[in-house]
């Protein structure tokens, strides 16, 4: 199955309050399951349920660490919106260049030819 | 967990101070054309040269798009923009990421000018929000739906 970052899916996944919560703890701070648990009154296996849904909508990524899997936020989701900013930030600047150095060029060109 | 800024830098001709005073206060004139927010073209970037002034577009029948707000305002060197514009690529005052811009002296007597935006972690956590706002709409959808089909019964 192709794990594909779907805007929707990660909207109707954070519509729990419980999945939104652990969401939120996960995005504040990299957090073991144990962790999360402790800070919610939920059990440990409802907060890896939570976990998986949230895995599956992209949202959250887990990398080993010892013998406890850390929970954190999972980049593809913002990477669309950072890679649309890249693109538009990179046209905003080459747009100022040409513009900044045609009006330095228009007053040297000025200086150059006194009335 | 912090998300890599977006880090892009140029050079030009001008000095840093008239490379900031080109920047800041001529947007309008130089900022590409079609590459907006609103949907209709833009026909003014706003940019009021204060700290806490408004950063948006206006277009041409006067309809403005807020895109955030000036942080600190500091020429010649630095200029710090709040982008205030959220996943559904709509102006949330609840969202603040940071876009600061530094003009540096280059050989030449030009100036580098470097742009970071940064914070777009917090992107993250717009989603969620976005989440909740979506969450309190559906009981209003479901009761209005409810009346209309009530009515017509």
């Amino acid at each position: 199955m192709t794990n594909t970052y779907r805007p929707l899916d990660s909207l109707a996944a954070l519509g729990d309050p419980t999945r939104r919560a652990i969401f939120e703890r996960v995005a504040a701070r990299p957090s073991s399951v144990g962790e999360l648990a402790r800070g919610l009154p939920v059990s440990r296996p409802a907060v890896s349920q939570h976990l998986r849904v949230l895995k599956a909508a992209g949202l959250v990524g887990e990398t080993p660490e010892g013998t406890r899997r850390i929970y954190r936020l999972d980049p593809r989701g913002i990477a669309a919106m950072r890679d649309w900013l890249d693109a538009q930030w990179s046209q905003a600047l080459a747009a100022f260049k040409d513009f900044a150095d045609q009006e330095t060029n228009d007053e040297q060109t000025k200086e150059e030819t006194p009335e | 967990m912090s998300i890599a800024p977006i880090v892009r830098s140029i050079q030009v001709k001008a000095s840093p101070a008239r490379a900031f005073d080109l920047f800041a206060t001529r947007m309008t004139e130089w900022w590409p054309r079609g590459r907006t927010l609103a949907k209709s073209p833009h026909a003014a970037i706003i940019l009021e040269p204060r700290e806490g002034g408004k950063w948006g577009e206006r277009d041409a029948a006067g309809n403005e798009m807020r895109w955030g707000k000036v942080l600190a305002w500091e020429p010649p060197a630095r200029l710090l923009l709040g982008w205030q514009i959220n996943c559904d690529w709509g102006y949330d005052p609840d969202l603040l990421t940071e876009v600061e811009l530094t003009f540096a002296p280059a050989e030449g007597g030009g100036t580098l000018v470097t742009l970071e935006h940064r914070n777009l972690e917090r992107f993250g956590a717009d989603a969620a929000r976005h989440a909740e706002k979506l969450g309190a709409g559906w009981p209003e959808r479901l009761a209005e739906f409810a009346r209309y089909a009530d009515g017509r019964a």
